[in-house]
């Protein structure tokens, strides 16, 4: 395995490790406020699985950061400009149409990029990703499945999920882009370039989306700069505030 | 217009060999979302390695009422309960 410069490897597992954790922390907020009670335990499932991934891809950064570092301090103890989530995912949950479309658009992104580093050249980072591979499988058919049923539903479902997909798809090029830090990784062979993931993302999307009878939006403009850190939203903030309350009010707190 | 979705019967095999056994019910849209449903409400904790679901409006059932003339005539016939033969060891568990 080539040598490769640790700071950028520490800054792509905090991407991968940042999407999961702001994901799952967003989807948990359904918890007991669900449509029905199914969807209800489903979204939990989701969010636990998705803060369980977190676990492992932070503890991969922290071990890789050194410095008495752990997962818990990554997730707990930095601010909204240390994150390196991409915006997609701290955006609001809307309806539960625009959840579901937001977790569609995700897990079809990381379903394909877990088949690519399933193939790394770090076998840390190809375990973990063989590991969640297949929860994450299985959240795109649940995602996918509600995506069409909503979609391809009654007129209001219908118009919802046009809406969703209208003010998310703008947040979608934001995964695809790459930087130096891509670079480098693939240089050394521990991830593609995302941008090498567009074409099978926009196969996947687009027959979901012609079976929802959705119409995806021209790609005019791609909201950025969550994955380098450049601007959040406005909303990372928020999410941070309760999910980091009680370190911050109670510091090393446990139970 | 019905706005509640119709209510499944899960069916779940726990390991290879033996049946599927009723675990519980759910309500789903459609056959494939019941399936999906199953998985997160009843298999989260490895129960399972096979679900059947059936909507539950096409299950046939017996009635409480016919407890009597279904069930109460065999209770007196211990002869149709094959109790009285001696097992050989080597045969192991039946």
């Amino acid at each position: 395995m080539t040598q490769v410069d640790q700071n950028a490897l520490t800054q792509f597992l905090l991407r991968l490790g940042d999407n999961t954790l702001v994901l799952g922390h967003r989807v948990s907020e359904w918890c007991g406020h669900s449509p029905v009670l199914e969807e209800d335990i489903a979204l939990a499932n989701t969010a636990l699985d998705l803060i369980g991934q977190t676990q492992l891809w932070l503890g991969l950064a922290a071990e890789v950061k050194g410095n008495d570092s752990s997962a818990d301090k990554l997730a707990f103890l930095r601010d909204a400009w240390d994150f390196r989530n991409v915006l997609l995912v701290e955006l609001p949950n809307g309806d539960f149409g625009q959840t579901l479309m937001r977790q569609f658009l995700f897990d079809a992104w990381q379903s394909i990029m877990l088949g690519r580093l399933i193939k790394s050249s770090d076998p840390r980072i190809a375990a973990i990703a063989e590991k969640v591979s297949k929860e994450v499988t299985y959240h795109v058919e649940r995602s996918s499945g509600t995506v069409v049923g909503l979609g391809d539903g009654t007129d209001e479902s219908h118009a919802r999920m046009q809406v969703a997909l209208d003010y998310l798809y703008p947040y979608v090029g934001e995964m695809f882009l790459s930087d130096d830090t891509d670079a480098a990784m693939v240089q050394a062979g521990i991830a593609p370039d995302p941008s090498s993931l567009r074409a099978e993302y926009d196969a996947l999307v687009g027959k979901v989306m012609a079976e929802a009878t959705l119409v995806i939006p021209d790609r005019a403009y791609t909201h950025k700069g969550g994955r380098t850190g450049y601007m959040h939203t406005e909303h990372l903030g928020h999410i941070l505030t309760s999910m980091q309350w009680l370190q911050r009010t109670y510091p090393g707190a446990e139970w | 217009m019905k706005n509640e979705w119709p209510l499944w019967e899960v069916f779940i095999r726990g390991q290879h060999g033996l049946s599927h056994r009723h675990v519980g019910s759910l309500h789903a849209p459609d056959a494939e979302t019941a399936i999906r449903n199953a998985r997160d409400v009843y298999t989260r904790r490895n129960e399972g390695v096979s679900i059947w679901v059936a909507e539950a409006a096409h299950i046939a059932a017996s009635t409480p009422g016919d407890k009597g003339p279904y069930y109460d005539p065999s209770q007196s016939k211990v002869y149709r309960h094959p109790t009285f033969f001696d097992i050989p060891d080597e045969v192991g568990s039946m």
